[in-house]
């Protein structure tokens, strides 16, 4: 392995405690929420204890600090997906970001010629894919549902991978946006994003991507990219929970109306009404999640630290493991692809005869923490036409020996509940 | 092992052979409850004979895809309602939900939950509550529906 998941164990302190009698916790659900190093930890504790003030206000000296602190945040995380600080919207996590968009398109019906490119209404579609996470599902359910416009799908392959049999009926001239996943938080497929983006370009339609589960596991560079939007959280990349991303290319972050209102955003306000500032601030309305940003920027300096490059080889072998340690039990199909091509750290597996829960609840008694259910991506169940799967997901502190203890446990539920 | 006080003999025997499963006529209400968390989903119908007080629960069926927990505690629930009178039965029912929100602290009474005191270890993980309860909600719900048809 690349990394020295050992090593790095030991700078995370909840990984460290022991769980339901004693046992040792091996944590596999990172596609949940991940753990936070304490340097993590440390950077937010070092901003209330010293620099703590209302950022962008303010004629003191914590105020500049805090500001200062808030703004270089703001770069570290820019520069960590290879983009520019002004194109960096805070939000509270990915799901708001995703709404950022969905509502600053149908606040452009009213918003003036500027913002008159993202209108959308009936005859326009939206295209998403059936492997979506809620988060990037029903936000876009609702913006047809407020405009008229009509929501598109791509389907799913029985192996796990988006059908693009279709991808030029499904994204025609009419499509005004593709919203999609970079990395499926259940299948743990990675779309083809070029192909899809070329098409979206050859018809002029806006592309974001749901990155919540790519950015922390894999090198992103969004002028590589070549979309629109990208949108991530920060609790699920070792950062701490209530911060999220928007980044939007700079050009249409310009013309798009605002999506929540208030403080912070507006350039001159009177009882008439308000104009607002230029992006991000136009964004980013109230006091800002100021020591969630930095402690965000201490994690992407932390994965920088690592490498990119050998996080996601490192997620690339306990995958690979996976798929043959638990895909090789009698009994267990894996719900995804069964390669590791083009493919993230997420394995989602069924057990003949036995419910997902329970397979959790004994993996639990075990120490092993994993997700059951249908992860926030319903459709992916039915398409598969099961109730729910059992998840297990990895990030820069699993060990191979992590995996052993997951395989372990489910044949440890087989003989329990005696199908095996 | 607390496995074993979670999953007791009498909910697994219930899993693998639940009684009263399938959906039948006649029935003056059906429901469909999920439980958006895990996915998991039951269809109940409710059949009463005679109304206001005097109403009893005649049958209850249903049909239903969920964990162990969910599949057993539809099946204690319908033994333990049909044959009674519906004012006995949500008696029962009251006693189950105090049960299960006791987070492992209730001394069921077996003379009135019968199978269903096999579930006191469940009511100690509060994921699995829900689960238990899922039959149990459907059923007051299909009831209350059937009794407000009947007046």
């Amino acid at each position: 392995m690349t990394l020295l998941p050992e090593e790095i164990k030991k700078d995370f302190p909840l990984l460290a405690r022991t769980v339901r009698g004693g046992r040792p916790l091996v944590y596999l659900d990172s596609g949940a929420t991940s753990q936070k190093p304490r340097s993590v930890l440390d950077a937010e504790r070092e901003f209330y204890e010293r620099h703590n003030a209302a950022v962008h206000r303010g004629a003191h000296l914590l105020a500049e600090e805090a500001t200062d602190a808030f703004e270089g945040a703001r770069a570290t995380i820019a520069g960590f997906i290879g983009a520019v600080p002004g194109e960096i919207v805070f939000t509270k996590n990915a799901t708001e970001a995703i709404n950022l968009v969905a509502y600053s398109l149908s606040n452009a019906a009213t918003a003036g010629p500027q913002a008159e490119r993202f209108r959308v209404g009936p005859g326009d579609e939206i295209v998403v894919s059936e492997m979506e996470h809620h988060a990037n599902l029903v936000p876009w359910q609702q913006l047809c549902q407020r405009t008229g416009a009509t929501l598109r799908w791509f389907g799913i392959t029985e192996d796990g991978r988006l059908d693009l049999a279709e991808l030029d009926a499904l994204v025609n001239e009419r499509t005004r946006l593709v919203a999609l996943t970079h990395q499926s938080n259940v299948l743990g497929t990675v779309p083809p994003v070029e192909q899809i983006t070329a098409r979206a370009r050859q018809v002029g339609a806006l592309v974001l991507l749901d990155a919540a589960q790519s950015v922390p596991h894999q090198p992103v560079d969004v002028a590589a990219l070549d979309v629109d939007f990208l949108a991530f959280s920060g609790h699920k990349m070792l950062g701490p929970s209530g911060v999220g991303v928007l980044w939007g290319r700079r050009e249409l972050l310009e013309v798009m109306p605002p999506f929540i209102t208030g403080g912070s955003m507006i350039e001159v306000v009177r009882m008439e009404g308000s104009t607002f500032l230029p992006p991000p601030q136009r964004f980013e309305a109230g006091v800002p999640m100021t020591a969630q940003a930095v402690g965000l920027a201490a994690a992407c300096d932390y994965l920088s630290e690592l490498g990119m490059d050998r996080v996601h080889a490192h997620e690339e072998a306990l995958t690979a493991y996976t798929l043959e340690q638990v895909g090789d039990i009698p009994g267990v199909r894996i719900i995804g692809p069964r390669s590791t091509r083009a493919r993230g750290g997420t394995v989602s597996f069924v057990v003949d005869d036995l419910h997902p829960h329970d397979v959790g609840q004994v993996l639990d008694e075990l120490g092993v923490a994993v997700r059951v259910g249908h992860h926030c991506a319903w459709p992916i169940c039915r398409r598969f036409g099961i109730p729910a799967t059992t998840r297990a997901s990895f990030y820069v502190y699993n060990t191979l020996a992590d995996v052993d203890a997951l395989a372990d446990g489910i044949r440890h539920a087989q003989k329990f509940f005696g199908t095996a | 092992m607390q496995l074993e006080s979670m999953y007791q003999e009498i909910i697994l025997d219930h899993y693998r052979n639940p009684h009263h499963k399938g959906l039948r006529e006649p029935y003056e209400a059906e429901v469909h409850h999920v439980n958006p968390t895990c996915g998991d989903e039951v269809t109940l119908r409710v059949h009463l004979e005679g109304a206001g007080d005097d109403a009893r629960v005649a049958d209850v069926s249903y049909d239903s895809m969920g964990c162990s927990i969910s599949q057993a505690s539809a099946s204690v629930m319908s033994d333990l309602v049909i044959g009674r009178s519906v004012k006995e039965a949500m008696v029962i029912g009251d006693e189950f939900l105090a049960l299960m929100q006791s987070r492992g602290q209730a001394e069921p009474d077996e003379d009135v939950l019968e199978d269903a005191v096999a579930f006191a270890g469940v009511s100690k993980y509060p994921a699995r509550v829900k689960c238990a309860l899922l039959a149990w909600m459907a059923w007051k719900d299909a009831t209350a529906r059937a009794l407000g048809e009947a007046s």
